[in-house]
């Protein structure tokens, strides 16, 4: 008979709690998934129990607080504190966002975190991203043409720079691509949805020159086709942009250049 | 003691035992080393990987999560897109705009280098906004006028308002493309350095806790401001100046540190930054009483004067009672006025950032603003050519072998006592270029290093007695106490009584250091020992900072004393050097302004009163 076994840290248990400090009126309690590689312990849940009037609104505010005040060795990346760097993307009451930009008020109940899905462990809050990023380079994601550019700028018409416009601004969070079942299913061979609106990103803009070769690249039943249109990744994406779009558009550009 | 054991990959790897713990190290040798990945960073790795240099870029975050992702309005090129317009004028607006304390040699260069690196950019593929003919748009912004302060120039290239995301981003993917190796989460600790040469810089490894040897013939420090000395900043948590204190730390001195640049438009509470190029599309900013104060105080430009004009008018009008909202303790920016199409295809982000931070609409209401802390004019002193220099027997200029410093992080100085807006940009690519040219022009590939066996061992000590830093005060309440008194003594205007305050204020706080505490011993991501390393970091330059404006006894620039409302350029045209040491003692000494521009083809500007 097979015997099958959890992959390791897969049980989570109870870890610490730290209580509100007396004659704190506002507590709102956070349930935050904790491990360290350093003592061998399955991942743990702690409980902290915050008080909101000395807090800011949003999620990031908290976790720092706690970090300040409760227990400093609480472990989140964090960067911009205003949505523009990336940094603070977690799973946050069951979703993929921004710390720093999301309100503890559209959360009810107890505020629970944990890292982007499926993703590996480094600690705590904190993520491995090593593949998603060595799949971003492997897209070559610069600017490609064989013709000498002119001395001035290259021109590009207000129309060709709007076809740019909700693909540019990705801030390489990974909340999609750690938001897809079928990127945490074959995460190593599908290239997931943030890579892929980069891919897209430079097959609309007007000055590249490759877009055969890029689509070329692309042309696999995983990299490109693992995508399922499952739109969990334009549902989650903290900056309101739309990679299943993007998508949807590559995978037209390959029908298209086959009629 | 040092012991090689393993060598992969051109690194070799050994252990040193520090205070009874074992720490691994791992020597890698190479002709250039980075430090940041943030525009200047990136750019001067660019250069050094298509020159042929070996070069590591280290940097404690994945390139794109650097802070220049955060510079929305634009960079300066006087590309004439929009009207004409001439790399004089803006060599002018920008010594004006330093209030003559800017070297003019080192304006002349990143000025005239401007539009090729502009080009440059748009070539590698920046997103810039367009013109209806197609050419990179640009728009008006604070400062920049037209034949020497008589118009209002639109030189200030935009990718709508992200424009520092779109450059940063361009310049990681160009890294990727030319191969540039890259060394990321790993925190630097201290430079190398060996008889006043810098040969490295040693950095611990977040990801695995290693500590690695880096060994150089050239360090770039490209370590961005330290604007989290303040309470409220424009920056980023991780903008804490650690080139600024591994200088200071290595004996060497930083320039201009008094010269911190407030911004008008950060959110209210938040201080998230809010672009200039909203005032460059249109919009303004009001009292309490709805009165466009700015026509008061700048009578021509207006909302668009200088920074340091604009936040100095606004903290006046909250002090004489003319503030907004039920405290009168804010002013209001207006777009409401705008074309809504303007706001969506010029403004997309500031719209979004008033609307999650300061709940506001901003096609319907104002956004409440306030004064905040954005950019440091000073730092690490360095020529035109981007070498470290330092104050040595009477020279001003002696040149500090192996070192160089770039970007926010650097005081060339091409802002003086106060940047105009969409010139940091411009510093950051220009400089970057720079440095890897004068690394190129400087260096072989492949020359061999000096031998250096206990090299580092003592930035490993210092690392080490703080992690098992056992007293009663965690960081952050340390932290705390500076950034306050920080924001308190030493803000938009200053007096001798709030800087003396200050300083002694500042003085516990150094004082207090022996007692700091971390809780996590980890060798693993600790941030908690990161933080305070950074806190380690920052109060060095904090004291500074509040010692250099206790000193200087003018007004210049945004250093606004108001017991000395003048500009006294007889006594004060001169650059600020100081060294603080562990304990937080500090020397001062001074570097003359350079008058003369690198060329004949333009003449030096005399000081002259500064309106707008």
């Amino acid at each position: 008979m097979a015997e099958f076994t959890l992959p390791a840290n897969s049980k989570i248990g109870v870890g610490e709690t730290y209580k509100a400090p007396a004659g704190a009126k506002n507590i709102r309690t956070f349930k935050i998934y904790r491990w360290t590689p350093d003592d061998g312990k399955n991942p743990s849940i702690d409980t902290y129990e915050v008080d909101l009037d000395t807090c800011g609104p949003m999620v990031l505010d908290a976790l720092i607080k706690i970090k300040n005040e409760i227990d400093s060795s609480l472990t989140f990346r964090r960067s911009c504190r205003e949505g523009v760097c990336g940094s603070c993307a977690m799973n946050i009451d069951g979703t993929n966002t921004l710390a720093c930009t999301k309100f503890m008020s559209e959360v009810k109940g107890d505020i629970k975190i944990y890292p982007l899905p499926h993703m590996p462990v480094v600690r705590d809050l904190v993520p491995d991203l090593t593949v998603p990023y060595a799949q971003l380079a492997s897209i070559e994601p610069w600017l490609k043409s064989t013709s000498q550019p002119p001395t001035r700028e290259r021109l590009q018409s207000h129309d060709e720079r709007a076809r740019l416009d909700g693909l540019w601004e990705c801030i390489l969070c990974f909340c999609c691509s750690t938001s897809c079942p079928s990127y945490w299913w074959s995460g190593e061979r599908y290239l997931g949805p943030a890579v892929l609106l980069q891919a897209y990103r430079w097959l609309a803009d007007s000055r590249d020159e490759a877009k055969g070769e890029r689509l070329d690249q692309l042309e696999d039943p995983f990299r490109l086709y693992r995508c399922h249109t499952i739109m969990n990744c334009t549902k989650t994406c903290p900056k309101g942009l739309n990679p299943a779009k993007a998508i949807a558009e590559i995978k037209k550009m390959m029908v298209e250049r086959t009629i | 003691m040092a012991e090689a054991s393993g060598k992969s990959n051109g690194a070799s790897a050994g252990t040193v035992n520090i205070g009874g713990n074992a720490y691994k190290i791992v020597d890698h040798e190479y002709d250039v080393v980075v430090v940041g990945a943030g525009g200047a960073g990136l750019r001067a790795t660019l250069g050094l990987a298509t020159k042929g240099l070996k070069t590591a870029c280290i940097t404690k975050v994945f390139p794109t999560r650097s802070h220049t992702v955060a510079a929305q309005g634009g960079i300066s090129a006087s590309l004439g897109n929009m009207g004409p317009d001439d790399w004089r004028w803006h060599m002018y607006d920008t010594v004006k705009g330093s209030d003559w304390l800017g070297d003019q040699d080192a304006i002349e260069y990143m000025v005239r280098e401007a539009v090729p690196a502009i080009i440059e950019l748009e070539h590698y593929g920046v997103p810039f906004s367009r013109t209806p003919d197609g050419k990179i748009y640009q728009r008006p912004f604070g400062g920049m006028t037209t034949e020497f302060g008589k118009g209002i120039a639109q030189r200030t290239c935009a990718a709508a308002d992200r424009t520092g995301h779109a450059i940063l981003h361009t310049l990681y993917q160009q890294s990727l493309k030319n191969h540039a190796e890259f060394f990321i989460e790993y925190f630097a600790l201290d430079l190398i350095m060996d008889e006043g040469v810098c040969r490295g810089v040693m950095a611990w490894n977040l990801d695995d806790g290693t500590i690695h040897r880096f060994r150089a013939h050239k360090t770039v420090l490209a370590t961005g401001g330290y604007g989290r000395v303040y309470f409220t900043a424009t920056s980023a948590h991780t903008c804490t100046g650690d080139g600024g204190a591994m200088i200071l730390r290595a004996g060497l001195p930083m320039e201009d540190m008094e010269f911190i640049q407030f911004h008008p438009t950060g959110v209210y509470g938040a201080g998230c930054l809010i672009t200039e190029g909203v005032r460059g599309e249109g919009g303004y900013v009001t009292n309490a009483s709805g009165e466009r104060f700015m026509e008061r105080y700048a009578p021509s430009a207006k909302d668009l004067a200088s920074r340091d004009v604009v936040s100095r008018s606004m903290t006046i009008e909250i002090r004489e009672g003319r503030g907004c909202g039920p405290n009168k303790d804010y002013i209001e920016l207006h777009v409401e006025h705008l074309d809504p199409k303007v706001i969506h295809e010029r403004l997309p982000g500031i719209a979004e950032t008033a609307r999650i931070f300061a709940g506001v609409d901003v096609t319907r209401q104002p956004i409440p603003i306030l004064p905040t802390c954005h950019y440091n004019m000073g730092g690490i002193p360095t020529n035109h050519k981007c070498e470290v220099v330092t104050v040595k027997d009477g020279d001003p200029n002696v040149v500090v072998p192996g070192l160089l410093a770039v970007g926010e992080a650097a005081c060339v100085s091409v802002h003086g006592a106060n940047r105009l807006g969409s010139n940091s940009l411009l510093d950051l690519v220009v400089f970057g270029r720079a440095a890897a040219n004068r690394c190129a022009e400087l260096l072989t590939p492949g020359e061999s290093h000096k031998q250096l066996p206990h090299a580092g061992e003592e930035a490993i000590a210092r690392f080490d007695r703080l992690r098992h830093a056992k007293g009663g005060t965690g960081t952050a309440q340390l932290r705390l106490n500076m950034q306050r008194t920080m924001q308190n003594d030493c803000a938009v205007f200053r007096t001798q009584q709030s800087l003396d305050e200050g300083c002694e204020k500042l003085d516990k706080v150094i004082g207090g250091r022996p007692d700091l505490r971390v809780k996590d011993r980890s060798l693993i991501w600790n941030s908690d020992l990161m933080e305070t390393l950074e806190f380690e970091n920052l109060i060095l330059q904090a004291q500074a900072t509040i010692r250099s404006a206790a000193n200087r006894k003018e007004s210049r620039g945004a250093h606004a004393r108001e017991d000395y409302p003048e500009r006294d350029d007889k006594e004060w045209m001169k650059h600020t050097v100081i060294w603080v040491d562990d304990s937080g003692k500090t020397r001062i000494d001074y570097r003359p302004v350079i008058m003369q521009p690198m060329s004949n083809d333009v003449q030096s500007f005399p000081p002259k009163a500064r309106v707008y």
